[in-house]
């Protein structure tokens, strides 16, 4: 078999999720897209290991690693996403923005230097 | 003996550390009364108003009888008797008995507690070893002339090395003599005047610090060597003044004196350097003999740099004005620092290196010019002063000015013998005027008056101060100043003056000392009419000043009166008769001037007979405010000049910076989304970017 089969469909795999990790909304769809992008790698592992013919069969033992690890991360990540369900009625990424900075109060944003004395304003421009 | 020596300098040095680490905790060790009743109390000065604290009532128990009884009995009569003569006099008598302020009972009872006083006694007895210390060396130097030189160690610096010595000649060990003699005097005078002062253990130790600085100026051997004791007796006169700092006055005072006498110690340190790299040396000995070697510009600028510390730390024209100022410290620190000891090292310093003063004539015109504006000028300003404080220190100017004269015209002996003379009448009319000061509350003369029944100690030791301050026969001041009128009067008329001294100012400082001393009859005769006759113009118990206050003040009218016969030994230093009529028919004249003036009218101010010339000598010639005119507005307006260049230019640059990259960091925090799959796609577009850079690039 060619190499080629098992490396572009892991690509188109892994693209598929990438596209959904960046595009989707919902968070369950996107953790779903991770997973995609885990078993894109998987199918690689598991073909070059074939390819190779890894007398340890490394490759494989890899993805068994990988689907424990996926395993974990679903499960926290559910979880997460359960506990952001009940507080806010509502699992869709774009919403989710409280990380966003927080605009400053209009004073800090343009100091006026002149009018104030040099020392205060030389404090404040240690603390920002 | 340079071990003597030594041992007299470091005495008062170390004492001065165990005074300030150890003081009180040895007068706890001693079982003095606890601390908490020295801590109250006002200061003394301007600001003792004491109307007492609560030591008042704890001390009145102890010598309630020594303070009630003479301060009744002492008034009450007098008063009344007086009244009778002058009935338009303004007479304290009509309201009840001002009551003894605390400063009496806290001054009486520092005699007795003096055994229990830690810092009093670590201040007072290695003072009193030195003392003897340097009375034994001069004893053996006087047996024995001849200069002795020690060195401990040689400081390496590369270049010339530092003589860590000492040089003991005739000359250092009787100016040191005189300093630990006034020095011991004031120590133990400070022991009452002080009482009351919470933080007297500083004082003391300041002192003695001062004073082992002033015994290293005189018996040091390098130049160097001298210069450091010359600095830390500046910090100590710096402390000494501000003591009562509490007073915006008095710290502005300190740090006056600090600043302009810094200004005369910085031609200082470069004349020491001129003359030390010239010299190729810096011990005093080495420079000496190497002088003849030396080009003649070398040692006119070393000598006329030398001037410029000698004149401010001797308060000579045009570096002068701190020294009335400085008055603002204690009574007995300006009696040991501003009268005898660090004023003097000035003229000490070239006294020493007379022999190169002698060989420039810049110089030696430069220091009679300077002497006679000095002397001239202080003494007509002492003449109008209303302070008795202020009145004594133009007096120490005009006084320092003769003696720098006495140098000029070539009498170095002259000179040190109206040192030492001055050393010991000076102390003691300071110490003298300390104890007018502190029984009347007030140094102003317009409030004394009619002291001399209830201070005779005071009075007398005083009338032998006076009188040796204006040169009346046969106290010491008439000797030590007629030695130089006297020197003054050959180097004008007959030319036996130093060969590079002009004619022309020889003649002036010879009338300038004549007119001098008349003035400074006519000013000494006003302060002492003023504080000790007539009827007493403010209300105030009269009564003596405490023992340990009246001790040491006559302890100190012995030398006073009597030294100046030591001076007839020395052939150079003999009265001159006509140089002596001379300078007494000045002094009477200036005398008489203001006796007839006061007669008139005792009660007023004898000064009121120059008319609109008062005013003008009072504000010492308005110095103060052509220095402020010339100097400190001209600093001042640059100062500010400088804040608003880094206030406009570089803290504006500084914020502007700030606040523009703040600006710039809003720009990226705009990509600060809240939106984690945002993120995602830059890191995707990232890693893809670099992914194909490096593909393409490599």
């Amino acid at each position: 078999m060619h190499a080629a089969y098992p490396v572009v469909v892991a690509a188109l795999l892994f693209s598929v999720g990438v596209y959904g990790v960046l595009a989707r909304r919902n968070a369950i769809l996107v953790l779903m897209s991770v997973e995609l992008m885990l078993n894109a790698v998987n199918l690689n592992l598991v073909a070059f290991d074939v390819l190779w013919r890894d007398r340890l069969h490394g490759g494989q033992v890899m993805t068994l690693f990988t689907i424990v690890i996926a395993a974990a991360e679903i499960g926290l990540g559910l979880a997460i996403v359960l506990l952001v369900f009940r507080n806010r009625r509502m699992i869709e990424v774009d919403r989710l923005r409280t990380l966003t900075e927080q605009t400053a109060p209009a004073g800090e944003e343009t100091p006026q230097e002149p009018r104030r004395p040099a020392a205060a304003a030389a404090r404040e421009g240690d603390t920002a | 003996m340079i071990t003597l020596a030594a041992l007299a300098t470091l005495l008062p040095f170390l004492a001065a550390f165990a005074g300030m680490l150890l003081g009180p905790w040895t007068s706890r060790l001693l079982g003095a009364a606890p601390p908490a009743a020295q801590a109250f109390g006002t200061a003394d000065g301007a600001g003792r108003s004491g109307a007492g604290g609560p030591e008042a009532g704890e001390l009145s128990k102890t010598s309630a009888e020594d303070t009630e009884t003479p301060g009744t009995a002492g008034t009450s009569p007098e008063p009344e008797k007086t009244s009778a003569e002058a009935p338009t006099m303004p007479l304290p008598v009509s309201g009840p008995e001002p009551a003894a302020p605390a400063r009496y009972a806290a001054g009486d009872s520092a005699l007795r507690g003096l055994p229990r006083n830690g810092p009093a006694l670590i201040a007072c007895l290695p003072m009193a070893v030195a003392t003897v210390l340097a009375l034994i060396v001069a004893v053996a130097v006087w047996r024995h002339p001849g200069v002795r030189t020690g060195t401990l160690t040689l400081i390496p610096t590369g270049t010339i090395d530092i003589a860590l010595g000492l040089r003991v000649d005739g000359l250092a060990a009787l100016v040191a003599l005189m300093v630990c003699g006034v020095a011991l005097a004031v120590q133990l005078y400070s022991v009452a005047y002080m009482a009351e002062d919470r933080r007297y253990s500083s004082y003391a130790a300041f002192i003695s610090l001062f004073t082992a600085a002033m015994l290293l100026v005189v018996y040091s051997g390098d130049l160097l060597v001298l210069y450091v004791g010359w600095e830390v007796m500046g910090v100590c006169s710096y402390f000494l003044i501000g003591h009562h700092w509490q007073e915006r006055a008095n710290s502005r005072a300190a740090v006056k004196a600090f600043l302009i006498t810094r200004l005369g110690d910085v031609g200082f340190l470069i004349g020491i350097f001129v003359l030390g790299v010239g010299a190729g040396t810096f011990s005093i000995g080495g420079v000496l003999e190497r002088l003849p070697d030396l080009p003649q510009g070398t040692v006119t600028a070393a000598t006329l740099l030398l001037l410029a510390g000698v004149a401010g730390k001797s308060a000579q024209f045009p570096l002068h004005t701190w020294l009335p100022d400085a008055m603002a410290g204690p009574t007995p620190v300006s009696a040991l620092i501003h009268a005898a000891t660090m004023v003097a090292a000035g003229i000490y310093v070239v006294a020493r290196l007379y022999a190169a003063f002698a060989a420039s004539a810049a110089a030696l015109t430069v220091l009679g010019v300077l002497a006679v504006i000095s002397m001239l000028g202080s003494a007509l300003a002492a003449l109008a002063q209303d302070d008795l404080k202020r009145v004594l220190a133009y007096s120490t100017i005009s006084q320092l000015a003769c003696m720098a004269a006495g140098l000029a015209v070539g009498a170095p002996a002259a000179a040190i013998f109206h040192l030492v003379a001055h050393g010991a009448f000076k102390a003691l009319l300071f110490l003298a005027a300390g104890s007018v000061i502190f029984v009347t509350g007030s140094g102003l003369l317009r409030r004394h008056g009619g002291l001399r029944r209830a201070m005779p100690v005071t009075f007398w030791a005083m009338t032998i101060g006076y009188a040796a301050l204006v040169g009346l026969p046969p106290v010491s001041g008439f000797f030590s100043k007629d030695a130089i009128v006297g020197a003054a009067w050959h180097a004008a008329a007959h030319g036996e003056r130093p060969a590079h001294l002009p004619g022309g100012v020889a003649w002036l400082i010879c009338l300038a000392l004549l007119a001098t001393v008349a003035v400074t009859a006519a000013y000494a005769t006003r302060a002492w009419l003023m504080t000790f006759f007539g009827e007493p113009r403010a209300a105030f118990p009269a009564r003596e000043a405490p023992p340990l206050m009246t001790w040491p003040v006559a302890a100190l009218a012995v030398p006073a009166a009597l030294l100046g016969f030591f001076g007839l030994g020395a052939p150079e230093l003999r009265p001159h008769p006509l140089s002596a009529l001379l300078s007494l028919l000045a002094a009477a004249a200036g005398a008489v001037a203001v006796y007839l003036v006061w007669n008139r009218d005792p009660a007023a101010d004898p000064a009121g007979g120059l008319g609109p010339l008062r005013r003008v000598f009072e504000r010492g010639f308005y110095l103060d405010e052509v220095y402020a005119a010339l100097v400190v507005r001209p600093v001042r307006a640059a100062a500010r000049a400088v804040l608003a260049v880094d206030r406009r230019g570089i803290d504006a640059a500084v914020v502007g910076v700030a606040g523009r990259s703040r600006r710039a960091g809003g720009l990226l925090r705009r990509t600060q989304t809240g939106d984690v799959q945002t993120y995602l796609t830059g890191l995707l577009a990232g890693v893809v970017v670099i992914a194909v850079g490096v593909v393409v690039l490599l």
